[in-house]
Parts: C-alpha cells; structure tokens; sequence
C-alpha cells in the first residue's frame, strides 16, 4: 500500500505524458472511422451503435490494461539497478506491478476526458452500462491486465540470459494488437482464425472486456474462467523463470 | 558544406553503428520475425475489411496492398535511422552530452539524425519492396521513365516529411526534456498511413493531411503507382516536403538558442 501511495505521487509528477499516452491509445477511434465510414459492420451484424461502443470499450481497456514492466526491468537490469531491490525481502516485480497501477489511477481522468469528447461526436453511442456489468468488466479488464503482466514478466525475466528482451516483446505485441480485439472485434474474423483464437490468451485481453462493458453479446462465465486459468497457467512459469534467472544473475559491472 | 567531408565522416558513422549492432546477432533475427509478423498481421486486417466488400474508399484490395507495401518500406526507414537516432537525441540532452555533440566541427543536425544505424530495419525495407514488385505484377503496372521517376520524386519526398516530423518532435525536447510519449503519439499516428485515405470520414481526412499530412506520405505515392495521380497533387507534395524540410531545420537551429547545458 505505501508503495502504492508512493508511486501515486511519483506519477503525479508526469501528468503531460501519461496525457500524451492516452492519446497515443486511440487507434481504435481510427478505426472505428473506417468500419463505419464503408457500413464494413453490415456484413458482422453489429450495428453502427454497437460497434463504436465497442471500440470505446476496447480504448478504455486498453487504457487501463497495458504493461511495460519489460521495458523498465530491461533498463534497470542494464544499468545495475536490480541488485539493491533484490536484496530487499520483496519480490521487484511487486514495485513494478504498484508502478502501473498507480500509472492506471493517473490515466484514469485523462481516459474520461477522452470518452467525453467521443461522446460530443458520437451522441447515440452513449449507454450506461448496470451496475453488476460495470464490476464485472472492471473484474475482467483487472483480470486482462494481471495476464499481460504475468506475460511481460516473464520476458523480462529473459532478461538474465540475453539482456535485450525488449525486442522479444516487441515480437510478442504484434499478435496482441492484431488477435486481441484492439483494431478489428473478434466477431468479424474469418472462420479459420476464430476456430483456434478462442483457445489463446489473445481475445481476452481486449475483445472479452470490451464486449462485456459495451453490452454486446459474450459469454460471460467462459470468458472469465479462461481468463482466470490462463492466470494459473503463468504463474507458475513465471515463479519457476524468476527462481531460475535469480541464480543465473550476475550483477552488471561485477 | 563540404560534401566529401560529410561522405567521409558519414562512412565511419555507418561502420561504428554496424559493428556495435551485429554484437547483438539474435536481436537481429528477432526483429525481422517481428517485421513478417506485422505485415502479416496488417494484411489480415485488411483482409478483414474486404472480407465482404469489395472496394474501399474506391480502393480494391490488390491496390491497397500497394499502400501495405509502401508504408512497410517507409517503417523499415524509420526503424533504420530515425528511430535509433532521434531517441538518442532524448538521451543526449537528459544527460548533458548535446554540448559534446554541438562542440564537433560538424553540423549538429548531420550528427544527430545520422550518427546510428539499425540493420535490421534493412531487413524490413527487402520486405517492403518484395510485396511492391508482387503489387506491380498483381496489378500490371508498365514500368516506363515517367512513372519511374513520378515514384522517385514522391517516395523520396514521403521520406524527407517523415524525417521532418520525426526531427520536428525530438527537438522538442530541448524545452520538454522527456518525449518518448510525444513519439508514441507520432507512431500511432503514422499507423494510419497503412490504410488509403479516402477510406475515412472527410473531418478525419481534413485532419490527416492539413496537420499531420500522412496522407502525403503513403496515399500519393501508392496513386502514382496506380497511374490515378495528378500533376498538381505531385507538386504539393513536393511543395510540403521542402517547406517540412526548411521548417524543421530552423526550428532545429531556434531551439537550439534555449539549450542550457545540464548543469548550468
């Protein structure tokens, strides 16, 4: 909780970038513009309604869902800043991971700021989701978040044996940004695509939430339990990788 | 200017940056799995698009992969110099080494945009060019002197207005110290330019080429490989890239009058 506060007021202090990041995010408006402006959704049976709602939906959980623990544990393993934390009896992954969330309740005004001019330009998308709806997609962007986490550690931890994870991780992004419902919703991928996609980690980071929040048709227990054993599926791999890179490290400059 | 001087020194850039990279071999293949990966990712989107329809924005999808293939060359330039390079202006000046940089008998602005080199974006640009002689085959596009050099003319000028963008927004951090974010701003950005532009509503296409002319970029060059371009649209184009150009150049030199060194 400290570090939470801590990092809170550390974030604070780079309000205009975490502003310049969530306008980096809004690709999916751009989009959005596409499908619409060639009626492209006439084809998926969603209307024009539903669908920029969705793409609303999959900003916001893109908001609040992304990581870049690889980028910041690549930086401090390179410049020696790993061997302090690790003598600490805390687990670093645990300062990183109250590092995003502090970065998460910053962006969250920012985020409002952006959905309240998407709503000025498109005013029949506005909707307000139930209550039970609302927590259970905040449940499920929590739950999109902790398994990117758990993925982008796990690279990290890389680390130890290459130094350069970033570019696995850059490796791994595309296939998030093209399957996991950021630019295109899941439904309108062609039947070969969606007869295995279900089956990996993808869909839930982005299209599950989004279609939960927006109110368009999902299945809700199912996406939740994949999430949920896609979670105790890394876990492990990443307390196994971690333990293992801890003998493996040896600090920089020594 | 002492262009055999720049030749010269550019030369050693080249060699030093080359040999520093391949230290990282597997980084290299990495990156090129990385490059496949994202066209054919942004091929199946748009595959995605014409799933059902048959033109977009008055573009078939033959034609539009013309747009994939260039916007794919353009990124592996960007990942090839003004990537690598103007993240490290960033650098320079956190860390108070700009004043090294501005005291070298060299033009600063030479240094700066030219001094690394990233192989593995060449990789990219193979790439690039491999689905463009595809497209040229797809769509029987006649290769004569005209349309040779009409590509010429404007893919070198999509290059000079990215350079400039890219340029334009690492010198603000002269005043604003940290603007990887304002980078991100520009990618994500610059990721519109994978698609034609007609295909998106007008205020957005007003947008995209008024204040950010990605439109110029990708849009004009894949229409002169179509043979739809006219000539007015060409001399825009070059019209915007001298006066990007110019601009980013003696904004270059203006906000080099507010750097104070670290320190001072």
């Amino acid at each position: 909780m400290t570090l939470l506060k801590v990092q809170y007021s550390n974030m604070l202090e780079y309000r205009v970038e975490i502003a310049l990041w969530a306008i980096s995010g809004i690709i999916p408006f751009f989009m959005l513009n596409i499908w619409t402006n060639n009626n492209l959704n006439e084809s998926i049976n969603i209307s024009d309604i539903m669908l920029s709602r969705y793409f609303l939906c999959a900003f916001f959980v893109r908001q609040f869902s992304v990581v870049w623990v690889v980028f910041s544990f690549e930086e401090d393993s390179l410049m020696g800043k790993v061997s302090p934390y690790l003598i600490q009896p805390l687990n670093p992954f645990f300062r990183y991971f109250a590092q995003h969330l502090a970065e998460q309740i910053t962006r969250f005004p920012f985020a409002l700021i952006i959905a309240f001019f998407f709503f000025i330009f498109n005013p029949e998308s506005v909707w307000i989701p139930n209550l039970g709806i609302l927590i259970l997609s905040i449940i499920s962007t929590f739950l999109s978040f902790l398994i990117q986490f758990l993925i982008q550690s796990i690279v990290a931890c890389l680390c130890f044996w290459t130094e350069k994870a970033s570019s696995i991780e850059r490796l791994l992004f595309i296939p998030t940004l093209f399957l996991s419902g950021l630019l295109a919703p899941v439904v309108s991928f062609p039947r070969y695509v969606k007869s295995w996609i279900y089956l990996t980690p993808f869909p839930y980071l982005i299209d599950f939430p989004a279609n939960l929040l927006s109110g368009n048709e999902t299945n809700i227990s199912g996406g939740l339990s994949m999430q949920i054993i896609w979670i105790f599926l890394l876990f492990p791999l990443f307390k196994k990788i971690w333990s293992e890179g801890i003998k493996k490290y040896t600090a920089m400059g020594s | 200017m002492n262009l055999r001087k720049y030749l010269k020194v550019y030369k050693k850039f080249l060699h030093t940056s080359l040999a520093s990279e391949l230290e990282y071999k597997t980084n290299i293949l990495v990156d090129l799995i990385t490059a496949i990966l994202s066209l054919i990712g942004s091929i199946f989107l748009l595959s995605i698009f014409f799933q059902n329809s048959g033109y977009i924005g008055g573009w078939k999808f033959e034609q539009a992969l013309i747009i994939q293939a260039i916007y794919t060359i353009l990124n592996g330039i960007t990942n090839t110099w003004f990537n690598p390079n103007l993240t490290e202006i960033v650098k320079h000046i956190r860390e108070g080494t700009l004043d090294f940089v501005l005291l070298k008998p060299i033009d600063s602005q030479f240094f700066i945009s030219l001094k690394k080199i990233n192989p593995s974006g060449f990789l990219e640009i193979l790439l690039g060019f491999f689905l463009l002689f595809y497209c040229i085959r797809i769509n029987q596009i006649i290769l004569n002197l005209s349309f040779l050099t009409q590509s010429f003319i404007t893919m070198s000028c999509s290059i000079c207005i990215l350079y400039s963008l890219w340029f334009f927004i690492s010198t603000t951090t002269i005043w604003f110290v940290k603007t990887w974010n304002a980078i991100e701003v520009l990618r994500s950005f610059l990721y519109i330019g994978r698609f034609p532009l007609n295909s998106f509503s007008f205020s957005l296409r007003i947008f995209f080429s008024v204040f950010i002319p990605i439109a110029f970029i990708t849009t004009i060059p894949s229409e002169v490989f179509l043979g739809l371009s006219q000539l007015w649209k060409i001399l825009l184009e070059v019209f915007v890239a001298t006066l990007f150009l110019i601009t980013s150049r003696k904004f270059w030199l203006f906000a080099l009058r507010f750097y104070s060194s670290a320190s001072s």
